[in-house]
């Protein structure tokens, strides 16, 4: 059994690392990349606790049924299998859940979607694990199902919770700002389009997976992957009926998430195990095929846009629909709705809108957070209807954005006032320079035989944070150690962005310090302190500001305590202007004297080595007069980040084959704390767009998915991605640590309404159903005479 | 069966099933956890290892086809003390986020250099188009092996 006290403290064995003062707005490479290049970094998949337990789940074989007999018994007493549990062993409400808490841990009665679990195994072996689950048996009697969202919205509609007041519908909401739709009949043009977006599924490559023990006290604990630990303690506490504070959890770097692990995956199963194991750990790590099953995915969303402007090309009026399915249970769809109905209207003045959003639940897989949280879907059906628009009254398509772009104190389509920085024009006239749109008329010319091209682009903006109601707060910790050496306690997950890697640079500026003199504790319950999650574009936004702050405190009280030393030293009274923070060690400067800063922490108390600061976000103090029930959603935020991206397509028309040759991301995400790091996160968010765009096509039939391997879902490969441009606007944002603002989610926003107008501007048709793949592409061509055109 | 081979230039020999598969002997009997398991179906490349200098997928392979072979897993790649300087070249520039495709990734890019001591990207993109990554889209991870080509290839000269 893993000890707790292991808790991951960086360590750099004896390979050399840098001893250079660490500095806000330089490349640093991340900390993390030494352990996990070497094989060392321990994921939640990498433990494997002495005499361990593997624990697996009995999946439904129904989208929607009743549970009519659930036999257990042969499995039970097989030889090596240590529990089977049901639902009659949950002893809490049985409930996971964050706003609407409607999913079972384990399925009491009905089952609402393919995969749901049923039972649960603990086993001393992968392969008995294998045969207890094929032993239960459980009887079904099969119910109607509902997998069509606008079906689901039907009056005569199957429905899947019948207490439900408004049905099937999960969440609904209008805004509505000026005159609304009516002033559609005012413009002199109008465009419209209709959109259907499929499924994506995250593809993390580290499916979920953990490992839980019980311990000796009755303490349940857990090492996850998991991008929630503080939030997933409430949530088992009451599913589970054990209280808060009986859960350690502790969370080493993730294999990847992108929302996907935003929420109990594993955990409650584990928990449950731990239970009745008799103290001797669970393992469990999801298969790829069960990922796909079991797993959250990105909410599909049908759209129907019409959108008018003036003579002018000045946009006027805005009618839209947006209709999403979360599946069978809720998870974060209300969030995610809310999300696309506040960006519905995309980063443009349109003084007149009506935005309608409802979210269903229906018997296909749960949909949640998706890097993007709905953003991407309406950034593809507003940017689309913009290009459509943009070419019937004359415009190219850059500068009727940059006509209708948001300004600092404009108000978005959805009535809110930007108070904080926007430079959504300056990233249009930074691409409006570049020679990538210069130049893309030559280039479309020149296109090689058998391939048309084409240039693409999407304005985009994404709010920063959690909105007005759910607290976006942080707990910064630090602590000088008495070796001189500063301990870095981090609450908010790592899940692959580098953002732990970012606090120590933001440490290492204040205090003078390298990464050799610092150490990380990454998040666990027990040592470092509660955070929100690690989401919403709000990490190292919120957790950094925190740290700031932390770290100017303990900056304090060092030079205080040094200038007492100093003083004895010196015999004289001298001035804090004096002392100097340097790598190790403290300097006066008048005198040239040091002392170590290990003396220093020899002559503090506990309690002062230790600083922690807790800090909350500003928000948007905003009072709507409409959408008042998306509030506690989210609506409206404070903070955004804004960007614009450009491709240039090359289209095969005897394949249908869509190459993206060239990508530019301008992006303006406020000051960068560390370039490289921030490009990781653009070209990273950018190379999934691509894969929602043009591979990932998700395929379910009757709430059964037909993508369940990487040989069905098509990953982009290095083949697919293009070399990628960054540009930055920097623009200074008060409420983010050093001007930053968020950077995890603007570059997967455009991508796919980038690539949608290049191939509409290619193929003279846009393809408006789904992935856009070659087979699509080449129908298309086909239909219109243009297959295989020279 | 009592298997006999070389680990990361180790002489190692274990009593195991026949049809174990590799990635489990290694991760599970043998603690070597840098092999990733991600698909467990050979399309991912996250469970690489090198089989006699030549890349693998160790979740394909049966712990019996190891018998007097020469196999390298990542944490046999490193000097003492040190990086190789492929896993320098991915630090330095970037190559690594969630680190979960990584391991395949260098002993991938290993391979890939040995065979083809200086390649284009587009050849780098080739080689590497076994291993998925979904955090980087593949830029860095392409620089980093130019870099990290371009410094073997003056060591030879």
């Amino acid at each position: 059994m893993p000890t707790w006290a292991e808790s991951k403290i960086m360590h750099h064995n004896s390979r050399l690392i840098t001893s250079e003062p660490l500095v806000i707005g330089r490349s640093a490479p991340r900390v993390d990349a030494l352990t996990k290049v070497a094989g060392e970094e321990k994921y939640a998949t990498d433990y494997y606790p002495e005499n361990y337990l593997w624990a697996g789940i009995k999946r439904a074989a129904y989208p929607h049924a009743r549970i009519k007999s659930l036999d257990i018994s042969q499995a039970k007493n097989m030889a090596g299998v240590i529990s089977v549990l049901t639902s009659q062993d949950v002893l809490g409400s049985n409930r996971l859940g964050i706003f609407e808490k409607d999913q079972p841990i384990l399925a009491d009665g009905i089952v609402r979607h393919y995969g749901e679990a049923v039972a649960l195994v603990t086993a001393e072996t992968k392969e008995i694990l294998e045969q207890a689950l094929a032993a239960i048996m459980v009887k079904y009697e099969p119910l109607a199902a509902v997998f069509d969202p606008e079906e689901a919205v039907a009056k005569d509609a199957v429905v899947l919770y019948p207490g439900r007041a408004d049905g099937n519908v999960l969440l609904r909401g209008e805004i509505s700002c000026g005159r609304g739709a009516e002033a559609l009949v005012d413009c002199a043009f109008t465009a419209e389009v209709s959109i259907a977006l499929n499924w994506q599924d995250h593809a993390f490559l580290e499916t979920e997976a953990g490992v839980a023990w019980l311990e000796e006290d009755g303490t349940i604990a857990m090492i996850a992957s998991t991008q929630t630990p503080f939030r997933d303690r409430l949530e088992l506490a009451e599913a589970l009926k054990i209280p808060p504070n009986k859960f350690r959890v502790r969370v080493p770097y993730l294999g990847g998430a992108f929302g996907g692990k935003d929420g109990i995956t594993v955990q409650g199963f584990l928990a449950l195990a731990a239970q009745h194991s008799g103290g001797r750990a669970v393992k469990m790590w999801y298969s790829r095929e069960e990922r796909f099953l079991a797993g959250t995915k990105r909410h599909p969303a049908v759209m129907k846009y019409t959108l008018g402007c003036d003579r002018e090309g000045l946009l006027q009026a805005l009618d839209c629909t947006i209709l999403m399915d979360t599946g069978a249970y809720s998870a974060l769809g209300g969030e995610v709705l809310e999300l696309a109905m506040e960006h519905a209207g995309g980063p443009y003045c349109i003084p007149h809108t009506r935005i309608k959003g409802a979210v269903v639940y229906t018997n296909n897989p749960v949909a949640s957070a998706f890097r993007g949280f709905g953003v991407p879907q309406v950034a593809a059906a507003i940017e689309q209807v913009v290009d459509e628009l943009a070419k019937i009254v004359g415009f190219d398509s850059l500068t009727f954005r940059l006509k209708n772009a948001v300004r600092r104190g404009s108000v978005t389509p959805a009535g809110v006032l930007l108070t904080q920085t926007v430079g959504m024009g300056e990233c249009l006239s930074k691409v409006q320079e570049h020679r990538l749109w210069r130049e893309r008329q030559s280039w479309q010319k020149s296109a090689p035989p058998f391939k048309r091209r084409g240039v693409g682009l999407a304005a985009c903006y994404h709010a920063v944070g959690f909105g007005p109601v759910i607290p976006d707060y942080a707990n910064a910790k630090l602590e000088l150690t008495t070796d001189g050496r500063i301990l870095v306690s981090v609450g908010v997950v790592d899940m692959g962005q580098g953002n732990a890697s970012t606090y120590m640079q933001i440490v290492g500026h204040i205090l003078f310090q390298g990464y050799d003199n610092m150490e990380l504790v990454l998040p666990n319950t027990s040592r470092t302190l509660p955070s929100a999650s690690s989401s919403a574009s709000r990490t190292t936004f919120t957790y950094g500001k925190a740290l700031t702050e932390a770290a100017n405190i303990l900056k304090e009280r060092i030079l205080a305590r040094a200038l007492l030393l100093f003083s004895f030293q010196l015999l004289e009274q001298l001035s804090v202007q004096d002392l100097v923070l340097l790598p190790g060690r403290i300097l006066h400067q008048p005198s040239g004297r040091e002392v170590p800063l290990k003396m220093i922490a020899g002559f503090m108390d506990h309690s002062e080595r230790i600083a922690t600061y807790s800090y909350t976000c500003p928000v948007n103090k905003q009072v709507l007069p409409t959408g008042k029930n998306l509030r506690h959603h989210g609506y409206p935020h404070r903070v955004f980040s804004y960007g614009v991206q450009l491709v240039r397509l090359q289209v095969d028309t005897l394949t249908g084959e869509v190459e993206v040759c060239d990508l530019l991301n301008c992006i303006d995400a406020g000051c960068v704390l560390n370039p490289q790091v921030f490009e990781q996160q653009i070209q990273g968010g950018a190379a999934q767009g691509i894969g929602y765009a043009l591979f990932e096509d998700f395929a379910l039939q009757e709430g059964k998915i037909r993508t369940n391997d990487f040989s069905t879902y098509i990953l982009p490969t290095a083949m697919d991605i293009p070399n990628m441009e960054t540009v930055v606007v920097s623009l200074a944002e008060d409420d983010g640590p050093y001007g930053m603002k968020g950077a995890g989610e603007i570059s997967i926003d455009g991508v796919l309404p980038a690539i949608a107008n290049g191939i509409a501007a290619i193929i003279g048709t846009r393809i408006t159903r789904g992935t856009l793949t070659g087979e699509k592409i080449l129908l298309t061509l086909r239909q219109a005479g243009k297959e295989a055109v020279r | 069966m009592r298997l006999n081979f070389m680990l990361n230039g180790k002489e190692t020999i274990v009593d195991t099933q026949p049809d174990r598969r590799v990635v489990d002997l290694l991760r599970e009997d043998l603690g070597l956890i840098g092999a990733k398991e991600c698909c467990g179906a050979g399309e991912c490349g996250a469970c690489t290892i090198l089989v006699n200098g030549i890349s693998r997928l160790s979740c394909l392979m049966l712990a019996a086809q190891l018998e007097g072979m020469e196999v390298t897993t990542i944490e046999g790649v490193a000097p003492e003390g040190g990086f190789d300087i492929v896993q320098q070249a991915f630090i330095d520039h970037g190559a690594v986020q969630c680190g979960f495709c990584t391991p395949g990734m260098v002993l991938a890019v290993m391979d890939l250099l040995h065979r083809n001591p200086q390649p284009t990207s587009t050849e780098i993109r080739e080689g590497l188009s076994g291993n998925l990554c979904r955090c980087t889209g593949y830029q860095k991870i392409v620089e980093a092996v130019l870099a990290a080509a371009a410094l073997l290839n003056g060591r030879r000269g």
